[in-house]
């Protein structure tokens, strides 16, 4: 055996699906993790060509930008009525959905419970980094008690701000939700279990068993005020209000896909 | 040539029905016609109402200033769409319900019929919308019986089969009592 | 420019008057959309076009097409966003209240240039108003709807019969130009039962180097509207600009009536053209000759055409079931022309002839004296 002729053995390269460009995502963000996530789930489960996938609006607005995949572009919030539409009249076609903490959990929290409601064959990706990154660093429905935003300067007080939200648990009560899991990119133990977790959910709508969806407790260092280093090792904190997790994982289908015509 | 008539009661009189069956025999009379319920929280209950137009050119106006005909079934419908039938028009009070009520207007031909007696007395008492329609075409006659009843068929005889011959009776005795001589 | 000087449209028909069936004018406009090759349908109930949703709720499932009651109208209007950006031939419908909810997702896909069909049964406002007929969503519709600068092709039919028509155009257009499209009727023209030649035009299919479907060997699409950099920005509603100048020169629809001898002109469109008919034939019936102008695009507005009319010595009573919303439009279009007076009732109740009739009286008085309106 000579070492010349052994070719190097490739141990991580990026996921074809993955356009080659730096994201505009700020450095140690999660958001570049789990697109990662998405492209490779998505290329072993061979999805992407019959993939169409619904942008947010929030710091994944761009996220066309990264994943070849085709997208559209919903209204603030509304990406699980979008995805509803495309899923009804191609039936044949992957859904999507990725949504962040404001777009899920505060201004779109009618259409994300009626389509896991409606059970439709969806996967939603929601991750949750605790504000409104795009914004400026808002509070969100899911930031901590104590947190401190640009709109809780004083941190996060439940009389005047409320209480953190946690959506998923609220779905995973739904009938028509098959799967609900929480995982995160904390690290890369927990990166590994996420992947899978987003695996299951995708292999839930292929299956025809309803609503499936994987929230993802993310970080965001400059939100938050933190080294790329430190928000990850907050993100332990944040698994304290969130617990981690796979909530539901109903095997029985939900319901009969809906019969509709090709476009 | 442009008639107007508003039918005008309770809800469940069947005073939307009679005013679609109108509608329908003047469509089967080649005429231009026009329905228009009074719609939204009214028809669950209390007032309804429709106003049917039928003309022989294209028809304007979905609102009339003046209707040639009323069908007032009740003491409100009596109240408000006496005062609006115009004057030479016809007005065709159920006088089971509304008693010795009248829209005292001298210009105007007030026709009273007992429609819950007619309309028993066919077979069915709550057929008085019907029994108020042939004494409009009985009096009138906008369109022709024959289109009537053909409508009468089409609609009843799907819907409602068991009660066909009620309504084409109720129909019947309705013109009878519409083609009374007119008072002068 | 398609100037269709129509006769009424049961008039016009090619078969027996006979074979005419009677329908609910939103039943028509649903079966229109279905007969058109409507693939999705989306709404939420709401008073005057609930039935609109009820036919769609029985039609579309027995032909295995898609229904979906939906949520919200927001719900309603992005799942006709998302179903219409695979090039699907998608159907929303509402009435006002529930139109003012859709207009944030009619300006995204007016910037995505997504093709859908609006149809907004008018009831009286503002708020929650009443359930009566109005047309006072006049400016919602033809100045754009949702924020941004755009417009979006506005029919307004006059009759059930001329509905079921514009539905097909409305289709054509939508995909034709990669827009949003409303149809804007009322409360009587969604609740009123008239005559219609059983009739229908179908479409045909197209396909779309944009829609949807799966980057399966080819590159990926993106639908958006995001274009953050203010450069390319400019560019794209340059593009959408030059768009709807093509639209404008190209799809104007209008009807007119007995405009070649009229001292006076009233413009009115879809249930108040029908008051106004009425008016006219009794005005001319008292010797005043008067004629009707009727947009039936109301954007494109039938501008030219109505500044043509204007240079003719006549003046105009437009009449809206609104306190004053084309008024402004039309006074746009003549340029001062000639003199414009207006004549609406709002809330949910309509002008009779005799109300216009009377306006029409004292416009001719005025003109004959000389004086302004």
């Amino acid at each position: 055996m000579t070492a010349v002729a052994t070719p190097p053995r490739v141990i991580a390269s990026r996921p074809e699906l993955l356009t080659d460009r730096s994201t505009h995502y700020c450095p140690g963000c999660g958001h570049g993790i789990i697109h990662r996530l998405l492209a490779e789930v998505l290329e072993e489960l061979e999805l992407a060509p019959r993939t169409i996938a619904v942008a947010p609006v929030g710091c994944a607005v761009f996220a066309y930008d990264y994943l070849q995949l085709d997208w559209v572009e919903a209204p603030h919030g509304r990406a699980p009525a979008v995805a509803t539409g495309i899923r009804r009249v191609r039936p044949d076609s992957f859904v999507l959905t990725y949504q962040g903490d404001g777009d899920l959990a505060a201004i779109g929290t009618a259409e994300i419970i009626h389509a896991a409601g409606r059970g439709e064959l969806i996967t939603a990706i929601f991750v949750n980094n605790g504000i409104y990154g795009m914004t400026g660093g808002q509070m969100a429905p899911t930031t901590l008690l104590g947190q401190h935003t640009t709109s809780t300067p004083t941190g996060r007080e439940a009389g005047a701000a409320g209480f953190p939200i946690p959506m998923t648990e609220m779905l995973a009560i739904l009938p028509g939700v098959t799967y609900a899991a929480r995982g995160s990119v904390s690290d890369p133990p927990h990166i590994g279990k996420t992947k899978a977790m987003i695996k299951r959910a995708c292999k839930a709508q292929l299956d025809g068993a309803g609503f499936a969806i994987v929230e993802i407790l993310s970080n965001c260092p400059v939100g938050w005020g933190m080294t790329a280093v430190e928000s990850m090792e907050h993100l332990s904190e944040v698994e304290k209000v969130y617990p981690l997790g796979v909530l539901v994982d109903r095997s029985a289908p939900a319901r009969q896909p809906a019969a509709a015509e090709g476009a | 040539m442009e008639r107007s008539v508003v039918f005008a009661g309770f809800g469940g009189q069947g005073l939307l029905f009679a005013g679609q069956i109108l509608a329908r025999a003047a469509i089967a009379d080649g005429l231009e016609a026009f329905w228009i319920p009074s719609y939204g929280p009214e028809m669950r209950g209390g007032t309804a109402s429709c106003t049917v137009i039928v003309a022989d050119e294209e028809i304007g106006s979905p609102v009339v200033d003046r209707y040639d005909a009323a069908v007032v079934m009740n003491p409100p419908s009596l109240a408000r769409f006496g005062p609006r039938v115009a004057d030479g028009g016809l007005l065709i009070a159920n006088a089971s319900l509304l008693g010795d009520a009248s829209a005292e207007r001298p210009e105007i031909d007030e026709l009273r019929v007992p429609c819950t007696e007619l309309a028993a007395s066919a077979g069915d008492d709550k057929l008085v919308s019907v029994v108020a329609l042939g004494a409009l075409v009985g009096r009138l006659g906008w369109v022709t019986r024959e289109s009537v009843i053909e409508a009468i068929r089409e609609v009843v005889g799907v819907k409602r089969p068991e009660i066909l011959e009620a309504d084409l009776g109720a129909f019947e005795a309705g013109v009878r009592a519409g083609a009374v001589a007119v008072p002068v | 420019m398609t100037a269709t000087v129509e006769r009424a449209p049961t008039e016009g028909a090619t078969g027996s008057k006979r074979s005419r069936i009677l329908m609910k004018g939103n039943e028509a406009i649903a079966e229109a959309a279905i007969q058109a090759g409507c693939d999705a349908y989306f709404g939420y109930p709401i008073t005057p076009q609930a039935e609109l949703l009820e036919w769609m709720a029985r039609r579309m499932p027995e032909l295995g097409r898609v229904f979906v009651q939906a949520e919200s109208e927001l719900g309603a209007i992005n799942m006709g966003l998302g179903a219409a950006a695979t090039g699907a031939r998608v159907l929303v419908s509402s009435s006002s209240p529930g139109m003012s909810l859709m207009a944030e997702a009619m300006s995204y896909m007016a910037g995505s240039q997504t093709p859908i069909v609006l149809v907004n049964v008018m009831r009286g406002g503002p708020g929650l108003g009443s359930i009566g007929p109005s047309q006072s969503d006049y400016f919602q519709a033809v100045k754009g709807h949702g924020h941004g600068d755009y417009k979006v092709p506005v029919l307004a039919p006059a009759s059930i019969g001329e509905a079921v028509e514009l539905v097909a155009t409305a289709f054509e257009l939508a995909e034709r130009y990669r827009t949003p499209v409303i149809l804007l009727a009322d409360g009587i023209l969604g609740q009123a039962m008239e005559p219609i030649e059983p009739q229908f035009r179908h479409p045909p299919r197209q396909e779309f180097d944009w829609a949807l479907t799966g980057a399966d060997g080819r590159p990926p699409r993106v639908l958006r509207s995001l274009h953050l950099l203010p450069e390319r920005l400019e560019e794209h509603n340059n593009v959408l600009q030059a768009k709807f100048r093509e639209i404008a020169r190209n799809e104007v629809r209008w009807a007119g009536e007995q405009l070649e001898d009229a001292d006076l002109a009233v413009v009115a469109y879809g249930t108040a053209a029908r008051i106004a008919h009425s008016a006219m034939r009794k005005a001319r019936q008292e010797g005043i000759r008067v004629g009707l102008f009727r947009p039936i695009t109301l954007w494109p507005f039938p501008e030219p055409q109505l500044r043509e009319l204007a240079s003719r010595p006549t003046a105009m009573l437009v009449v809206e079931l609104s306190a004053g919303q084309m008024v402004e439009d039309v006074r746009l279009a003549v340029e001062g022309r000639c003199p414009v007076a207006f004549h609406g009732r709002t809330g949910g109740m309509l002008p009779t002839p005799d109300e216009v009739l009377a306006e029409l009286r004292r416009l001719d008085a005025t003109v004959r004296a000389g004086g302004a309106t």
